[in-house]
């Protein structure tokens, strides 16, 4: 820094270059120990959505490499009887070749039938983490499933930011009518029963995982709305803005250059909590059939599958998905609070 | 305090509006058509017209904006789409199965997470309270899915100590026999988040002047937890208790599910699936109601509780 600015280091300690507030945040933040784990941890699952979204991993989730729910790899195969095979007879081989009718034909067929190629497919008696009751490998899909649930997360939680701040910057900065109205609205969804709105939304808009993303976005906005209004409401009749608006910034140019850095910290936390809070609701949602579409997967539908299963005693499917479930919210919710305490050090050591 | 209350109900009228209208343009603008939904896959043309007609849908929409409105207000939403039931009876044949669940965990959540976040609170900073704020953050991340299907696995299934799922007619019956189960579970999986936010609470507290005064002039340890940090504590407990209620009406949606409890969840979730849209409809503009005149009540119940409070 100080190369590329003599005068500065020329001038001393008379005209010291302030640290940034992101600067500042991000030192606060390395020196958490926690935070950092748990952004490493973040990261490697980004970094494994990203490479199953691309294909590298788990793009034939759907394909049926093991035997019917073929135990993982360290449990061992399970037992012959088990597995349902019909035992060789033992008793004597009787000679049917004078009476069968068909014999004088078998040898034909047998001539017929090595025309055609017949590949013997070779399922696999165990997989790493097992195998659903259809065969597909649970690891593959705990990768995918990871992919879709946390994707319908945060891009549900980017929804919800974009609609809450929007209408929080306008009902903040404008008061009056505009804020009047906003704030009926507010009232208005924040009347009803979360789920219950859920629930109505998702009557009306059928499945898939766009409406999911809808779902959670339109009925989740309240929170961000409140907190972004207040720190509009706040931040409008402050001195930068006003001296913004002497020197003739537009309007927009005041709300969105000016204010909105100035509270972008409370948007970043809370957008952060969000997707914890999609991220579980997706899964619920998922579970009730009313979410991802059945030939895709996520940690609901794998829990869906799983409840059958684990009576049968193929556990396998249902800590899969519940341990990598654990690991990332863990990880995500850990980052957020660390993420808080680092932007907004008043509020450390509140909870 | 009667203007306040006037004042207050006043104010709920273009809320209510507003819940009247955001349900009628959800399922009139977005939703599918009702006469294609009730006439079935084998309709033809007439009978999808004579629905049509029936339903008052060839009117404009102003015109079904005021039936909708009439609806409300009179209480007659006509009948179930799926089972011909009428919507009050639905209301009035599951709703005591849905309290019957619902009460308890309330009860419970509560009487169970407070004693704990107080001790936590109280020894702040302490192994114990960093082991419980560890092991709630990890019991928090999943989801409460995984704890009902391993909960009734375990418990219903394996050791079988409760029925696995089922109902009676009995309230005592279903209170003894098939409410425990889900019960204990949602109360189980409830202990870590509401432990971590009545901690939170606590050491607002704690860290008050008034604390520090009650213990230099020499005060017990236990008159003051008890009887000053607690008092001020149970302020935003009971905010937060009161944001609960109006859910205890449409109960525990999952558990229902789960335990085959004949509730307003289960109802709720079943008509989703069935498109059964004068159920959703009723359901969603009662309990907004309710909703709003629960808040208005423990907005009156504080000034009872806390006499600093003042209404305006």
């Amino acid at each position: 820094m100080s190369a590329v600015l003599p005068p500065a280091a020329a001038l001393g300690d008379t005209f010291q270059k302030s640290e940034g507030v992101w600067h500042a945040a991000w030192r606060r933040y390395r020196a958490d120990r926690v935070g950092m784990v748990s952004l490493a941890i973040v990261l490697a699952f980004l970094l494994l959505i990203a490479a199953s979204a691309l294909g590298w991993v788990a793009g034939d989730w759907q394909r049926e490499v093991g035997v019917p729910n073929a135990p993982p790899t360290f449990v061992g195969p399970r037992a012959a009887e088990a597995t349902g095979a019909i035992d060789k007879p033992t008793g004597p081989n009787v000679d049917l070749s004078a009476v069968d009718p068909l014999a004088p034909r078998y040898k034909e067929w047998d001539e017929r039938a090595a025309k055609f190629k017949t590949v013997e497919i070779h399922r696999a008696e165990t997989l790493p983490l097992g195998a659903d009751r259809l065969g597909r490998d649970v690891l593959s899909k705990a990768i995918k499933g990871t992919e879709v649930s946390v994707f319908v997360g945060v891009l549900a939680a980017l929804t919800a930011t974009l609609l809450g701040t929007l209408l929080g910057a306008l009902g903040g900065f404008f008061g009056r009518w505009v804020g009047d109205i906003l704030e009926w609205l507010y009232n208005v969804f924040e009347s009803i029963p979360g789920i219950l709105l859920i629930f109505a939304f998702a009557a009306v808009f059928g499945r898939g995982i766009g409406t999911v993303v809808l779902i959670l976005g339109l009925t989740g906005w309240t929170g961000m709305y409140r907190q972004v209004r207040a720190e509009f409401m706040k931040h409008a009749g402050r001195e930068y803005v006003r001296a913004a608006e002497a020197i003739g910034a537009s309007t927009g140019s005041r709300m969105f250059r000016h204010i909105l850095p100035n509270v972008s910290h409370v948007i970043l936390v809370r957008t952060s909590l969000l997707a914890v809070g999609f991220i579980k609701a997706e899964v619920i949602l998922s579970y009730l059939g009313l979410g991802v579409p059945v030939d895709q997967v996520s940690w609901g539908t794998m829990l869906a599958e799983a409840q059958s299963e684990l009576i049968l005693g193929h556990w396998w499917q249902l800590a899969a998905a519940t341990l990598f479930m654990a690991l990332f919210v863990t990880a995500f919710s850990l980052m957020a609070d660390a993420l808080r305490d680092a932007l907004d050090p008043k509020l450390r050591g509140l909870e | 305090m009667l203007a306040y209350l006037i004042r207050r109900l006043w104010q709920m009228v273009p809320t209510l509006l507003g819940v009247i209208l955001l349900v009628f343009v959800l399922f009139k603008f977005f939703g599918g058509d009702p006469a294609e939904i009730l006439g079935g896959l084998n309709a033809t043309a007439e009978q999808v017209d004579a629905i049509r007609q029936q339903l008052g849908l060839n009117e404009p929409w102003f015109v079904q904006l005021w039936i909708f409105v009439k609806q409300i207000f009179s209480f007659d939403w006509g009948k179930s789409w799926a089972t011909n039931e009428s919507v009050a009876n639905l209301f009035a044949t599951r709703l005591p199965a849905t309290l019957t669940v619902m009460i308890p965990i309330l009860i419970l959540d509560v009487l169970v997470a407070l004693p704990i976040a107080m001790w936590v609170a109280y020894r702040r900073g302490s192994l114990t309270d960093r082991l419980i704020m560890v092991v709630t953050t990890i019991a928090l991340s999943i989801s409460l899915l995984v704890y009902i299907i391993v909960g009734q696995y375990l418990f219903g299934f394996q050791l079988g100590w409760f029925p696995v799922q089922g109902w009676s007619d009995s309230v005592w019956t279903n209170l003894a026999t098939y409410v425990p189960l889900p019960v204990l579970l949602v109360v189980l999986v409830g202990i870590a988040p509401q432990t971590r936010l009545y901690r939170s609470f606590f050491l607002d507290e704690l860290g008050q002047d008034y604390v520090r005064t009650a213990r230099a002039k020499g005060m017990g340890e236990g008159v003051v937890l008890f009887r000053h940090v607690l008092r001020n504590a149970m302020i935003p407990i009971l905010t937060n208790v009161s944001l609960a209620l109006p859910g205890i009406f449409v109960g525990s949606f999952l558990i229902e599910v789960f335990f085959s409890i004949p509730g307003l969840g289960r109802e709720v979730l079943l008509a989703v699936n069935r498109s059964d849209y004068p159920v959703i409809q009723a359901l969603t503009v009662y309990l907004a109601v309710l909703t709003m005149l629960i808040n208005l009540i423990t907005d009156l119940l504080f000034k009872w509780v806390d006499p600093r409070v003042v209404l305006k």
